[in-house]
């Protein structure tokens, strides 16, 4: 008889009601009558969603002090919270994004149970507490991920998408596995902590690990030189897919790698906090100056998400609890922006019936004013200006990166902002400065498609990011508290 | 009642894009908030205690208490005239695009207001994030602005536009970032100031853009060539101001070493600013080149009186930065009024316009008058004391000013008898009919304000520093 060790249930809450909606949702794609199946699993979904969100919130309540779960292969604590929170709230908003997307129906039950164990993977992944646990959530929402981007079989550009992102995740899953077998030949430990305690830094095999692990983390953050995957997946997958993965992944890829760099390598900090400012700037030059050229939206998105990795890894590198702060701040309008953006393009998508470009955005902005304006909001995040927590998420991470001395990563950063900002505002100009007249294209026929869902999910995603300029106090409470469960 | 300044005409501006108005309605909306923004301060005005000075009605919320940054809101006395010229120039804006009747009125109308707030944001704002949260809250309607309703080139202006004004604001941003956190602070009250010169040289570029300085004007005269007449005047007339008020508040009085070290290039780029800007003026081939390119020599002189960091170059600076506001507004109206009649705004296609339109010839005369500095007028004592000011720390800045001014003379005179005097032009119809009441109402008020400033400069340069000592009020950082 093994012991079985004490396992708080309620920590693993969350996970739980995502993998229950999951096998639900399965179970309803065989049972239940067709016309039935898309309401039914999509509510499945949405509800496992909510109720990980209701879970996360009381979990953040009542964490205040961290402690492993399960033999300490995972954590809880409020950066987990956190992060689910984020998580689960792009799940809901991305479920019903789904919802009346165009696509052939014969597998949409399979689809809303894959993006509930997506999710549930993610959760798992940002709790993560030792290698074994951190690669297992790693594949387990990944492979969710390459099959969702190959669900709408009858889009080649799905399957490639898919095919790509398999073969690059999968070396870069490798990679990560191969720093983690090294790191642990090194120190002999698996769990983040125990790695630390075992005294190796400067160790020539853990300093590989780590740099492999870390390479393998900027893999699933689409983090640039480690990004190639990420415009033709970005650009291939079905758009909520891709929403709810441009949101999604990269938040728990963020804070997987803050929490991996932290906990278990604070001895080589003067190394990793050096690789990651690199990294940093590679994703933004590169994210930026590619995506001055795109024409086609959602590639431009994909461009601007690297961009964005890198803006984001700025604070991680400041390796302070400032720049814990920044970065979990950062995220909150982050995800808003991206998944209401990649939204309001599935929207127009819908619309027209092809691949949205800059030039087929022409009009939109007035003639879907609640849309036209969210995007607006959207792109002005993104770029940084005032009135949308985008502003102040560039305030603080560049804050956190002075703090360290780091004025030169500042610099970068402002100049990729000014940089970005000729793309952010293309789309303005597109949706706002040239009329639909302009375009040469007949659309599907009769009014938009009133989306009610889409529109709600949308202008969630307008409120957060407005809302997170005004109310910075309460929202940098919450990350100030996720960012002292690490030990800065 | 500052944030009662800043926030009504951001809730009209919401109203109206929210409530499915018509045309005729959310236009009386916009106007009438814009008036009732012009009550408000004529209150603030009477309630300003000028002879204690420093900083009134201040108001100071948390915004995130970590890195000690908060809304902190307040008027100083020369804050208080540039926000009198921004309400006043934007009720007539308003008042003329109503009258005008732009298309998409609710949204027009809306960024209109959204503008306002964001410039009287701009002046009472107390913290440097704020002030640069408003700083760039002012770009967001003007993209629009210039970029949907602009003239044909629109497209071009705006992106120029866009890209000159955000590169130096960002440099602005980082200047804050390490001006704030080195400091510990981003109350523009508390901070102490500061010796870097690359945080100087961070707020300089930024101001120096927006004002525009030479070699930094690139975008000047397609944006105010392209936009709509009250867009154009609301940008030289009171989106410039915010330059001005940015290098008075916050360069001169947080900097004083680098200023000491910067002065000299500084004035040397305002004065060929000055001289290049009256050349260009006085060659510009349309109504609008030529209010462009003196609105560029007239910055450029500010901004020299303000570098000059005396009693007489600072009060002069604040006297001409109202005196400017109203008058290129009210020039820019003026152009827009002539080109609705001629469909033209090309000099050589102008002309004898007086006869039979008294109203117009008057006001343009009048208004060009008062822009060229002819004694008795208000921009005459704005002018003079700059040229004084600046005087006391060098006399060849004050020959290039002085040249400047005759140099004023020549294009503001060239520019009234091309559209005024001369033979009827081609353009010019016998249909073209003298100005309406409505565009009498909409200009009349800004020319009142200049004559009642002409007869009474002082009601703003004594009114505008503590103790009526400007240069005592900046070393002590208006405290």
């Amino acid at each position: 008889m093994i012991d079985r060790p004490h396992i708080d249930w309620f920590a693993l809450a969350p996970v739980n009601s995502l993998l229950a909606a999951s096998a639900l949702a399965l179970l309803c794609a065989v049972l239940v009558p067709r016309p039935w199946r898309k309401p039914v699993t999509a509510a499945l979904c949405a509800l496992g969603y909510a109720t990980a969100v209701g879970f996360a919130i009381a979990l953040y309540v009542r964490s205040a002090q961290s402690h492993g779960v399960v033999v300490d292969a995972l954590r809880r604590d409020r950066l987990a919270e956190l992060a689910t929170i984020i998580v689960a709230g792009s799940g809901l908003l991305a479920t019903a994004i789904s919802y009346r997307h165009r696509w052939r129906e014969d597998h949409v039950g399979e689809y809303y149970a894959l993006l509930a164990a997506a999710g549930s993977g993610m959760i798992f992944f940002v709790g993560a507490n030792n290698l074994l646990t951190l690669f297992l959530a790693l594949e387990w929402f990944s492979i969710s991920l390459y099959i969702l981007c190959a669900i709408d079989r009858d889009r080649l550009g799905g399957l490639e998408a898919a095919l790509k992102y398999l073969v690059i995740g999968g070396f870069g899953s490798a990679v990560l596995l191969f720093g983690m077998a090294l790191v642990y030949g090194a120190s002999g430990e698996l769990e983040f902590a125990a790695i630390a305690a075992a005294g190796r830094e400067n160790d020539t095999l853990l300093l590989f690990g780590l740099a492999m692990i870390v390479a393998g983390l900027a893999f699933k953050a689409s983090a640039a030189p480690f990004h190639m995957w990420t415009p033709d997946v970005y650009e291939g997958a079905p758009t909520p897919v891709t929403a709810f993965m441009s949101a999604a992944t990269k938040t728990v890829a963020l804070v997987a790698t803050l929490r991996i760099l932290v906990t278990a390598f604070p001895g080589d900090a003067d190394v990793w906090t050096v690789a990651v400012a690199v990294i940093a700037v590679c994703s933004l030059v590169l994210g930026n100056l590619a995506a001055l050229v795109q024409k086609g939206l959602k590639r431009m998105l994909a461009y601007s998400s690297i961009s964005h990795a890198g803006f984001m890894l700025i604070p991680v590198a400041a390796n302070s609890a400032l720049g814990g702060r920044a970065l979990l701040y950062y995220l909150i309008p982050y995800s808003a922006m991206s998944l209401g953006a990649f939204a309001v393009v599935a929207a127009r998508e819908r619309e027209l019936g092809v691949p949205v470009t800059l030039e087929n955005m022409a009009g939109f902005g007035w003639e879907r004013p609640l849309l036209g304006i969210s995007m607006w909001a959207f792109m002005l995040g993104f770029a940084g200006f005032p009135l949308t927590g985008g502003f102040v998420g560039k305030f603080y991470a560049f804050a956190a990166a002075y703090r360290q001395g780091w004025t030169w990563l500042v610099i970068v950063g402002v100049i990729a902002t000014l940089v970005s900002l000729y793309y952010y505002l293309g789309v303005v100009r597109a949706m706002f400065m040239r009329s639909s007249g302009d375009l040469q294209l007949a659309p599907i026929g009769g009014s938009p498609p009133r989306e009610p869902l889409l529109q709600t999910a949308v202008f969630a995603c307008l409120v957060v990011t407005v809302g997170s300029f005004f109310a910075v106090q309460p929202l940098i409470d919450l990350a100030q508290n996720a960012a002292s469960s690490l030990p800065f | 009642m500052t944030t009662l300044l800043i926030l009504l005409p951001l809730g009209a501006a919401l109203v109206i894009w929210l409530l499915p108005l018509n045309r005729v309605s959310a236009g009386s909306l916009a106007l009438l908030a814009a008036l009732a923004e012009v009550g408000i301060w004529i209150q603030l005005v009477a309630r300003f205690d000028f002879d204690r000075g420093g900083l009134q009605f201040a108001q100071q919320e948390d915004w995130f208490g970590d890195l000690n940054v908060s809304y902190h809101v307040g008027v100083y006395g020369f804050s208080v005239w540039l926000i009198g010229l921004t309400v006043v120039v934007m009720a007539a804006a308003i008042a003329y695009a109503f009258w005008a009747g732009r298309e998409k009125t609710r949204a027009y109308m809306g960024l209109m207001l959204f503008l306002t707030g964001a410039v009287v944001g701009v002046f009472s704002a107390q913290d440097l994030l704020l002030f640069y949260a408003f700083f760039e809250a002012m770009m967001i309607p003007l993209y629009v602005l210039v970029g949907v309703w602009g003239g044909p080139g629109r497209m071009a202006a705006t992106l120029k536009f866009v890209i000159y004004t955000m590169a130096g604001s960002l440099l602005m941003l980082a200047a804050i970032v390490v001006y704030g956190l080195s400091q510990n602070t981003f109350d523009l009250v508390e901070i102490g100031t500061s010796s870097s010169n690359w945080v100087f040289l961070g707020f300089v570029a930024a101001f120096a853009i927006k004002a525009p300085l030479f070699p930094l004007h690139g975008w000047l005269p397609d944006a105010y060539r392209e936009s709509s007449p009250e867009v154009a005047a609301v940008l030289s007339g009171v989106v410039s101001k915010a330059a001005a008020y940015g290098f008075l508040r916050i360069a001169v009085a947080q900097f004083p070493e680098p200023v000491r070290d910067f002065r000299d290039p500084i004035l040397a780029l305002a004065a060929i600013g000055l001289i290049y800007g009256s050349l260009l003026a006085f060659r510009a081939p349309d109504l609008r080149g030529v209010i462009a390119y003196s609105s560029l020599a007239q910055m450029s002189l500010i901004t020299m009186g303000v570098f000059a960091v005396n009693d007489l170059g600072l009060d002069g600076s604040v006297l001409q930065m109202v005196n400017h506001g109203l008058v290129s507004a009210a020039l820019f109206l003026l152009a827009g009024m002539v080109e609705r009649r001629t469909l033209t705004g090309e000099l050589g296609r102008l002309g004898g316009m007086a006869r039979g339109r008294p109203a117009l010839a008057t006001l343009l005369m009048t208004t060009g008058v008062i822009a060229l500095a002819v004694p008795l007028s208000s921009a005459f004592a704005g002018e003079f004391l700059i040229l004084a000011g600046v005087f006391r720390h060098g006399w060849g800045w004050a020959v290039v000013g002085a040249v400047a001014i005759v140099l004023a003379a020549m294009y503001t005179l060239r520019l009234i008898s091309a559209v005024l005097h001369r033979e009827v032009g081609p353009a010019v119809s016998d249909s073209a009919l003298d100005l309406r009441p409505a565009e009498l109402g909409v200009v009349v008020p800004l020319v009142a304000c200049l004559i009642a400033l002409s007869a009474w400069p002082a009601a703003i340069t004594q009114h505008s520093f503590r103790g009526d000592r400007p240069q005592a009020d900046v070393a002590a950082q208006f405290r």
